[in-house]
């Protein structure tokens, strides 16, 4: 790959509260290619939204993108860019899609005039035009008898629906990048298997690039050929989807994989993670995982772990890439021997 | 004699128009439920929103007042009991929800939160009560010097297994779970599931636990039931279930379950539109506008299919599917043009690549 399609390099997103600085983004490096579908799964308050809205420059006070920071975007440094210039990149180069379609969506105004507001905005279209554009959009998504659902307002669509509306509406530039955000959390499976569908299917017609945020690692196998794991503001690990579920490296990933049931699955007892993710305000010093990791050691504790280089274009964020006889001896967690419960 | 026993149970919420309420139709959110749970038993409730599987659980309970059926729960006609019955009653049968952040009061520590069914029921007083608290939140895995803590201070799972200790706090038989993991990230939710899984295996526990996750519901359920727009369509056994679903519905939910398994390429049966509204639901078979089953004809919108033991243990509402009490002749009066024919459970292929991946 030449130079890609995005690329953050460092990024930090802090944010200044009465309680402390809460380092959400602290150090996050990866990259998504022209026509790739790429996923970063980790779970709440581990920065992937954070990351996400910084990439759109939608972070406000009391957060800030620091110092040190960037976001290459074809070409272009985007935290370079003035407030103006941003705007031509959003919702035309880079598109969002958000988790929940009722609060994405404006209740006031028809579906129909949602769609055409971006494509008069950034195409300088027509009024007539633009509603001819949103018909059509809407049809490319899958909304049967588009031109009556135009004139529909949201609350007169179900979830599904809607979720479609602003995919309908994310797409209307044909963006290169469309930041899916928990695309399908808030809709029932049978939904879910639509919309993903959908998305795989646009971006094989339209080459579109996705970056699929998600905390449902089911969701990620079966739509992203490449995984990044966040955890505590970090990447912890990176690699091909099918490397990953293969030879999870992190002990994180080891215990979300371990911990998530399957159908067709016959575990008597699911593993599971001891404790919680630690607040933001208040990352452990050395490893961030280290309390909650059934291999921790000494250098755990003192030494933070750099991603390692484990081959293939697989990175972890473990010292048990260089250690790697450690993880013959697993013992309890501490988070576990001072009770699940600490608070 | 049936733990609990439900019996056509209905709920229709009116829909008010204007000023002066008048009533201009129903939501038919659980339309005629029947179902047993025995001691010991986790019967999972699934189906997609709105299907009626928590008006179900709450209606069990009479914490919504049915609007016909009957239940019977260890020999009381629950639906019949006067208010001071039916509290004493309330003492076995507790419920667990699914908001961990609504459902405990944010002025009340969780101390008081656990205590207050004790003192109601007049368990235990003073220093009594103060240690049956402390050992409560011991065995749901919380420190008991967290007592004088209110939830804003817990995070999402710590504050489930506070819901859970505070339902735990009366010693009920059955408990209703309604949506308890749904909230909560995926490695907490495996330890609230195991932490359920041990209570029930240490107590006796039966639990109605309701979910919409298929993946969590195999795990922790002995039957499954399938509901969809206030119907149950299918009941069996957790493992007949997931191997040979009968109804086209079951099917099509659990090929939509994502697979944590990359390159494996599943046949999906995708169902087509959303669920229709339980104010305005299909005639006949409520789910014909969306079955996929071949032999589905115009019958399937006339009759009601009845739920019918197809295998042994293993019931559907399908009157397609062999072999149905609705005769082939009573289908045809109605424009059937299909006789019952076996459609092939093909979301069987869920085991097939178990077997296969690195497990």
């Amino acid at each position: 790959m030449t130079s890609p399609l995005l690329e953050l390099d460092n990024l930090h997103t802090f944010f200044y509260t009465d309680t402390g600085v809460a380092r959400a983004v602290d150090g996050v490096s990866f990259h998504v290619g022209a026509g790739e579908t790429v996923g970063v799964v980790g779970e709440s308050g581990c920065g992937k939204s954070v990351t996400a809205l910084s990439i759109l420059r939608l972070i406000r006070a009391p957060g800030r993108v620091e110092q040190g920071s960037a976001i290459r975007f074809e070409g272009k440094d985007l935290l370079g860019l003035s407030e103006r210039e941003m705007q031509r990149i959003r919702g035309n180069r880079i598109a969002m899609v958000f988790q929940e379609p009722m609060t994405a969506l404006n209740p006031v105004f028809t579906v129909g005039d949602q769609i055409a507001e971006v494509a008069r905005i950034h195409a300088n279209m027509s009024k007539k035009d633009a509603a001819v554009k949103a018909v059509e959009m809407l049809r490319l998504v899958g909304i049967p008898a588009p031109e009556q659902r135009a004139t529909e307002y949201p609350h007169q669509l179900s979830g599904g629906m809607r979720q479609r509306v602003v995919i309908a509406m994310a797409l209307v530039m044909n963006p290169a990048l469309v930041i899916a955000d928990e695309p399908t959390t808030a809709l029932d499976v049978t939904i879910q298997a639509q919309i993903l569908e959908l998305l795989a299917d646009l971006t094989k017609r339209l080459g579109t690039s996705i970056l699929l945020i998600t905390h449902d690692l089911g969701v990620v196998a079966e739509n992203c050929s490449r995984v990044i794991v966040m955890y505590a503001g970090e990447v912890v690990e990176e690699a091909a989807t099918v490397d990953l579920f293969a030879r999870a490296h992190h002990p994180y990933t080891e215990g979300l994989l371990g911990a998530m049931p399957r159908v067709g699955g016959t575990a008597e007892r699911l593993a599971t993670i001891p404790g919680t993710v630690p607040p933001p305000t208040n990352w452990p010093d050395g490893c961030r995982f280290r309390e909650r990791c059934m291999y921790a050691w000494e250098r755990c504790a003192t030494e933070h772990p750099p991603l390692y280089q484990i081959g293939g274009g697989h990175t972890s964020r473990c010292h048990l890439a260089v250690e790697p006889e450690r993880r013959a001896h697993p013992h309890t967690p501490i988070a576990a021997a001072i009770g699940a419960s600490a608070a | 004699m049936t733990f609990l026993s439900v019996r056509d149970l209905v709920k229709h919420f009116p829909i008010k128009r204007g000023v002066f309420g008048k009533v201009s139709g129903q939501v038919r959110a659980v339309d005629g439920v029947s179902f047993d749970v025995a001691p010991g038993e986790t019967l999972a409730l699934v189906g997609e929103s709105g299907c009626g599987k928590s008006t179900t659980g709450r209606a069990v309970l009479r914490l919504i007042e049915p609007t016909s059926g009957k239940v019977e729960f260890d020999g009381n006609d629950v639906l019949a009991l006067g208010a001071s019955d039916l509290r004493r009653l309330r003492r076995k049968m507790q419920i667990v929800f699914q908001d961990p952040f609504s459902s405990l009061n944010p002025r009340m520590s969780i101390g008081a939160i656990v205590r207050e069914g004790l003192t109601i029921h007049n368990l235990a007083e003073g220093s009594a009560a103060d240690a049956r608290v402390k050992q409560l939140l011991e065995e749901v895995g919380l420190r008991p010097e967290y007592s004088s803590r209110y939830p804003h201070e817990f995070s999402g799972g710590q504050r489930q297994r506070v819901g859970i200790a505070r339902a735990l706090s009366v010693e009920p038989t059955f408990i209703v779970c309604d949506e308890p993991v749904s909230a909560l990230d995926v490695s907490v939710q495996a330890q609230v599931v195991n932490l359920l899984q041990d209570l029930q295996r240490d107590r006796g526990l039966a639990y109605l636990f309701i979910a919409h996750d298929l993946s969590v519901v195999e795990h922790i359920a002995d039957r499954v039931a399938v509901m969809y727009l206030g119907h149950i369509v299918e009941m069996a056994d957790v493992d007949a279930l997931y191997t040979t679903p009968i109804m086209p519905y079951t099917q099509a939910l659990l090929s939509a379950v994502p697979a944590p398994d990359p390159g494996v390429k599943r046949e999906r049966i995708l169902l087509t539109g959303d669920v229709p509204s339980p104010a305005n639901p299909p005639s006949g078979c409520v789910f014909h506008p969306r079955c996929q089953h071949p032999a589905r004809d115009a019958s399937c919108a006339v009759i009601i299919p009845p739920l019918e033991e197809k295998a042994p243990g293993h019931w559907a509402a399908c009157i397609k599917q062999p072999p149905t009490t609705v005769s082939w002749e009573s289908q045809k009066s109605v424009g059937g043009t299909n006789p019952p024919d076996f459609f092939l459970p093909r979301a069987a292929l869920h085991r097939s690549i178990d077997t296969t991946s690195a497990h």
